[in-house]
């Protein structure tokens, strides 16, 4: 079963209700319990469904977090035939904390770019929690630079708390990575899809999320720096996390009003964990839509979408 | 009576004092403690004369410093939306506004200027670190924006000298977008074929960093700047361990290739200069190498200027400063 975030405790203690009346049916004692069941089951789904349609910003950043949300490497299962994973940024190392590749989407040949934040402890310290070091955003530069020579639309995965703090991330340049990244985003020629799935975190997502289209789950986040972080520069106190969430106006609904993201991807009842196949089919769709539109389009054509997108953001507010 | 004693006599009073002053003050150097009389900082354009540290120093004052003859014009920059968010933290953030408007009499934390420099025509533009810290939210992102299109449209290098300790979190993304919106520009002036300077001062972190100052054709830091994406107290946070001597510092950067040179203050103009000429390939008036290789004279700076807002605040902007810087930008 799924772990349950705080705020959902009124559907766990019904879900609770109804497998203890289960196991009392499966028992064999004559009462007759499925029309209670059927009951509380409804009332569950219906309490789910208070719970989800006004989340807090607060709550939906911890729904972002959620440690059974689909990652990028599910996206990329779900959606990427022949995925061929390619490491290494030619200079330094190999940053798994950014996923890339090439495969097929939908019979189109496409670059792949994706933050992992790992699923177990193993593949946690493996993707590094989707954090990454200038290595995986130069990583990304060369998938770039080389989806434009064959003429294939990049399609980004963003999901991360922020570019690694670290001391090695800083002697090698993470501020130079990112902006070169973000920077690539701009020149590139063929188009750029970027869906933020769970968090988008700071500089380190907006080095691959500057896209001609970007879509955004229902119960992401996407912020300058995180709620914990700003409360403690804001507030000086990073128990008022709540607060920052609120104010910094980073879900999905507040960010399309804002028209810094283009589409919001609808989750599944109760959040993107509860249902994976179907979030993942939906944002595939997000995804094949928005790349249509690219169709036929020149290279300059792509690049002066994108620069006049970003340009006109927080012009009209 | 009252109002003269309780209003008069207080303002006569304030008037002299705030002339007076600055004539005593002395400042602390805060690499040797050494004690400096302010107008021997100033004449010295804020470079401690002992030690050579380089001191916070004010955007105009920094502008008349580059320009010839300390001659420059302003460039109007865009208005923009006046906190989009309704953000408000400790204090709502208007009133933040209204305060650092104040403090520094800027609009916001980004002048831009044009001006000659060695008679080549130049667009500059100069990040205050007094204002907000220096932070990066919609109207300093639409004045570099501004910036680097009146260099196009001038067709003249760029250049600009950032502090900054990254972000305006008040402006939440909004501030975030500045990066992609800054890189636009960046590529603006790539597309022009035009030198785009960056000079690093102390301190530049966060999402400034991360955009448009790393990206510059040549990047030059004052000394000693603290550079970097994340501040020096977010990454001992994280990694338990004490940062190393220099870390994070303009010479640190120069050993691991991420900036071309550290240049003294006194050797900006006539380094830009020289870089600019070279690329553009343009004849300017420069100074002959073995006059830039002795100490500058001292009579070309010792115009005092009246107002010296800057020195007293220096100390207790940088401890803000280093919160700020702290912050941002995970």
């Amino acid at each position: 079963m799924h772990s349950f975030l705080e705020f959902e405790k009124p559907v766990a203690d019904l879900q609770g209700k109804v497998h203890e009346l289960r196991s009392v049916a499966g028992s064999g004692e004559a009462v007759e319990v499925s029309g209670e069941i059927e009951r509380l089951e409804k009332k569950a789904e219906q309490t789910l469904r208070d719970l989800y349609s006004r989340l807090t910003p607060w709550q939906k950043t911890l729904v972002a977090r959620h440690p059974d949300r689909p990652h990028a490497a599910d996206y990329i299962t779900g959606l990427i035939e022949d995925f061929t994973p390619l490491a290494g940024d030619r200079s330094y190392a190999e940053d798994a904390a950014i996923i890339a590749g090439i495969g097929r989407f939908r019979g189109r040949s496409v670059a792949i770019l994706g933050q992992e934040k790992g699923a177990d402890t193993q593949s946690r310290l493996k993707h590094n929690f989707g954090m990454a070091r200038p290595e995986g955003y130069r990583k990304a530069v060369r998938i770039m630079q080389m989806a434009e020579r064959f003429s294939l639309p990049v399609v980004s995965f963003v999901d991360t708390a922020g570019a690694y703090p670290g001391i090695g991330a800083e002697e090698r340049g993470q501020a130079e990575a990112i902006a070169r990244s973000t920077d690539a985003c701009l020149a590139l020629g063929t188009a750029n899809i970027a869906v933020i799935i769970g968090e988008g975190g700071s500089g380190g997502a907006i080095a691959i999320a500057t896209a001609n289209h970007v879509a955004m789950l229902e119960h992401a986040i996407y912020s300058v720096i995180s709620p914990e972080a700003g409360a403690s520069i804001l507030w000086r106190d990073s128990a008022r996390a709540q607060d920052a969430a609120t104010n910094m106006k980073i879900t999905a609904q507040d960010l399309i009003q804002l028209k810094v993201i283009d589409e919001i991807v609808e989750e599944p009842l109760g959040g993107a964990h509860r249902a994976k196949a179907i979030v993942i089919d939906r944002a595939g769709g997000a995804i094949d839509k928005a790349l249509a539109r690219f169709d036929g389009m020149s290279g300059a054509e792509i690049r002066a979408h994108r620069r006049d997108k970003f340009l006109a953001i927080g012009r009209s507010l | 009576m009252n109002w003269i004693n309780n209003v008069v006599r207080p303002k006569i009073r304030g008037l002299l004092q705030k002339r007076d002053v600055p004539e005593n003050l002395w400042i602390k150097c805060p690499e040797t403690g050494e004690m400096v009389f302010h107008r021997d900082l100033e004449a010295n354009q804020w470079v401690v004369p002992n030690s050579g540290h380089h001191m916070r120093i004010s955007g105009s004052r920094r502008l008349e410093l580059f320009f010839d003859d300390g001659s420059f014009e302003k460039v109007k920059t865009p208005e923009v939306v006046a906190d989009p968010l309704k953000f408000r933290d400790e204090k709502r953030y208007t009133d933040r506004l209204r305060d650092a408007r104040a403090k520094t009499g800027l609009d916001d934390a980004v002048t831009v200027a044009t001006g000659k420099l060695r008679g080549m025509d130049m667009t500059a533009a100069v990040q205050d670190f007094a204002f907000m810290g220096g932070s990066l939210g919609m109207a300093a992102g639409e004045a570099v924006l501004t910036g680097m299109q009146t260099a196009v449209a001038r067709k003249t290098p760029f250049v600009l000298f950032v502090a900054s300790g990254g972000a305006r979190m008040q402006e939440g993304i909004l501030s975030l977008m500045q990066m992609p919106r800054t890189t636009v520009g960046v590529q603006m002036l790539r597309d022009a074929g035009l030198p785009y300077i960056v000079v690093f001062t102390n301190p530049t972190t966060g999402g400034v960093t991360a955009s448009y100052a790393m990206l510059g054709d040549v990047h030059m830091a004052e000394p000693g700047a603290l550079i970097g994406f994340a501040g020096p107290r977010v990454i001992e946070q994280t990694i338990r361990e004490k940062l190393p001597e220099g870390f994070q510092r303009s010479e640190y950067l120069l050993d691991h290739g991420m900036v071309d040179m550290v240049v003294h203050r006194h050797k900006l103009p006539e380094t830009i200069a020289r870089v600019c000429s070279i690329l553009m390939k343009a004849e300017v008036s420069l100074p002959d190498e073995e006059e830039l290789m002795t100490p500058p004279r001292e009579e070309g700076e010792a115009k005092v200027s009246p107002e010296l807002a800057q020195g007293g605040e220096a100390s207790s902007a940088a401890e803000s400063g280093t919160r700020e810087a702290d912050g941002e930008s995970r």
